[in-house]
């Protein structure tokens, strides 16, 4: 099915692909965004103090000033999943709802999602005692058994957390060591979480709700933890979907240059989804504005160089 | 229509006994992507006749919650004649709920 053709696609609705829109749309391209919901990351925040010229507020008020510009300007947004890309003269972009909509730029800007540990009943007991929102599905866990999974920052912080309201609370990591903040770490130390390091969670399971999982160490020994709650905070991925046309660094992020060029002519990406070192809302913000600036200039400059990467 | 707050005292008249389906929001203050979801049923509350949409606070109402055994929010539950029909764990797209509340 032929759907409309725009000047511009932007996938995602994040801090990058919002500004990218604005951009686009004062430039007066043809614009769209697509994207199942808006704010992306940092409308999960709950509070965000760095984003200059703002006051300090909770991260979905910001995006909602930025989506409340967006829609100012008159931009349409779809609000479904993308299925599939298929780059050429326009990039042709198959949508959840059914239709194909073409474009002859795209900026990509869909961030990341966290990740799973893609272990047995895992998917069963979604949202049935496993979760990736320790902040969301902690409190419903009031006195019951929980385990945290991960090593980083956001782990510890989640286990000091859910250690004041859940018990017992076991921490979960795979290495020996944790990459956390040592002032964070040191805070485990005098705190009731019980630490299970070096060992991975090899099942989950229940029966109507999770009650225990199955956890081996570099031993190999198993052993079984009685939980009710099972919180996963082990990074966050790309989508498969959209990332697959474009050249990638080993963490499935895209690579760009310093225009927010992929290696494909024509297609940008800007914000988590990218590679940039830093996850940051007025980052991305600014590689949004930066990618559509640069898709202005492709679209309309006679000659435009693609460079080669 | 507009999405609704209820709460254990009024549940029963607003959501079991009442007409058609009504799809109830189980959010909490300290859930951010509750706050992300919030929205997206306000603007389908605005647009689909047929279906109501009500929320509840399971850290104020934790009757409600515990009965449905909600361990995971947002949840969103579908009610038809007083039962559960349908349930969506995790923030939904509103494309994604309009098309699986047409269905019911």
């Amino acid at each position: 099915m032929a759907g409309k053709t725009y000047d511009v696609i932007i996938i995602g609705a994040g801090a990058a692909g919002l500004t990218a829109a604005i951009y686009t749309m004062r430039k007066q391209l043809r614009t769209v965004v697509v994207s199942p919901e808006t704010g992306g990351a940092t409308a999960l925040s709950n509070w965000v103090e760095n984003y200059p010229g703002a006051k300090a507020m909770p991260g979905l008020e910001l995006m909602e000033q930025f989506k409340a510009q967006v829609t100012a300007l008159g931009t349409p947004l779809v609000a479904t999943k993308v299925k599939g890309i298929t780059p050429g003269v326009t990039f042709r972009v198959a949508l959840e709802n059914g239709e194909t909509i073409s474009g002859r730029a795209l900026i990509i800007t869909a961030g990341k999602v966290p990740r799973r540990l893609n272990v047995p009943g895992e998917d069963k007991f979604f949202g049935r005692g496993v979760s990736t929102c320790a902040t969301c599905d902690g409190p419903l866990f009031k006195g019951k058994p929980i385990a945290i999974v991960g090593g980083g920052n956001a782990a510890v912080e989640a286990a000091l957390e859910l250690a004041e309201i859940a018990k017992p609370v076991y921490l979960i990591h795979r290495r020996d060591t944790f990459r956390a903040d040592e002032i964070t770490v040191a805070k485990l130390k005098t705190s009731a979480v019980q630490l299970v390091l070096g060992s991975e969670v090899t099942a989950v399971h229940g029966d109507r709700f999770l009650n225990g999982l199955t956890v081996r160490d570099q031993a190999g020994t198993i052993r079984e933890l009685s939980v009710n709650g099972l919180f996963l905070e082990i990074g966050s991925d790309t989508d498969p979907v959209l990332v697959a046309p474009f050249a990638k660094n080993d963490a499935n992020e895209i690579l760009v240059d310093a225009r927010q060029r992929t290696n494909i002519p024509g297609a940008f990406a800007a914000g988590d989804v990218t590679d940039v070192a830093y996850k940051q809302t007025v980052i991305s913000a600014g590689d949004g504005a930066q990618a559509a600036l640069e898709a202005h200039r492709f679209l309309t400059v006679p000659g435009y160089h693609w460079p080669k990467q | 229509m507009a999405l609704r707050e209820i709460g254990d005292q009024n549940f029963e008249t607003e959501v079991l006994k009442a007409p058609g389906v009504v799809l109830v929001d189980f959010w909490a203050p300290w859930c951010a992507p509750c706050r992300v979801q919030h929205p997206i049923l306000e603007e389908l509350a605005g647009e689909m006749k047929n279906v109501t949409f009500a929320s509840i606070n399971v850290d104020e109402h934790p009757t409600v919650g515990g009965r449905y055994q909600i361990m995971s929010i947002p949840t969103l539950i579908a009610f038809k004649g007083g039962a559960p029909v349908a349930q969506f764990i995790g923030l939904q797209s509103k494309e994604a709920l309009r098309a699986k509340l047409g269905g019911l």
